[in-house]
């Protein structure tokens, strides 16, 4: 019969791969609008799952059943916040947009919209990281209001406020150009 | 642009990206190995460590200050009930009485 240790480590194990395979997709569209390139993003991946597993049973016991996507992407924030410290430097180049542009749009929409599109993600690039943060989590993951306060470690009020502001500025800085 | 429009051509532009097909594979290979390194280092620790003298102390340590607590013990409740003993009866059977306790509770707390 297997330890009960053993047991306890196997369903860690499990549970963390279901984790990762459901949120995969999202740190990685995080990871991506973050750091501007596929090849970081992938890094950044990759780091943020490594960590999340060392402390995977720490965040379950701590979360009391609520969502961990929201853990995941503050991870993925604070590693994101590191790489940039360490190598003292913005985004080199922006965002590289004919990879998913061209994945996830038709091509009447590549035709009609593309300028339009590339214009918003340039200036998503140009807003305070905070507000760049904010609506990556809202528009590309499709956060609520308290899974980005919980990854933000701000109230829920305080983050309704952010988004609301941030849409605002980035839409005067489309127009405006 | 109104504000709806405006957010729906956000969402547009912010679709998500599909991580690269071979990403999940890799990922989970790097976890693995990195379990199972982690089991094979702690098993070999475990035994190298008893080989090695410096990982003694802990365990002698633990001993030392285990015993050192029971006899403590063992004095202060045969010292307690002698006390009690020699209120009632002579300074003699107190004694024996004393030494009998001592052993007792001696033998109780090697049990």
């Amino acid at each position: 019969m297997p330890e009960p240790q053993t047991v306890d480590k196997a369903r860690l194990d499990r549970e963390f791969t279901e984790l990762y395979r459901a949120h995969l997709r999202d740190v990685y569209s995080y990871s991506y609008y973050r750091v501007g390139n596929h090849h970081d993003a992938e890094d950044l991946t990759t780091q943020t799952f490594l960590q999340a597993y060392r402390h995977f049973e720490r965040a379950q016991r701590e979360s009391h059943g609520r969502p961990l996507r929201p853990w995941l992407i503050r991870i993925a924030h604070n590693l994101a916040a590191n790489l940039y410290r360490d190598r003292s430097r913005k985004p080199q180049s922006a965002l590289d947009d004919s990879g998913p542009i061209a994945a996830l749009h038709t091509t009447e929409d590549l035709v009609q919209g593309r300028d339009e599109l590339a214009r918003i993600l340039e200036a998503v690039d140009q807003l305070p990281d905070d507000r760049r943060e904010a609506l990556i989590m809202r528009f590309a993951l499709g956060m609520d209001n308290r899974e980005i306060a919980r990854a933000l470690g701000r109230t829920d009020g305080a983050t309704k406020v952010l988004i609301h502001r941030a849409t605002r500025q980035l839409q005067e800085i489309v127009e405006a150009t | 642009m109104s504000e709806t429009n405006f957010e729906s051509m956000l969402r547009r532009a912010l679709a998500p990206v599909e991580p690269p097909a071979d990403l999940a594979e890799r990922l989970e290979t790097t976890l693995q190995d990195l379990t199972e390194m982690a089991a094979d280092e702690l098993e070999s620790w475990e035994l190298s460590a008893m080989r090695d003298p410096r990982n003694w102390a802990r365990p002698v340590a633990a001993i030392v200050i285990g015993g050192a607590a029971g006899t403590g013990l063992v004095l202060l409740r045969a010292r307690r009930r002698a006390a009690q003993r020699r209120s009632q009866t002579g300074v003699m059977d107190a004694a024996e009485k004393a030494l009998r306790e001592v052993f007792s509770e001696a033998r109780r707390l090697a049990r």
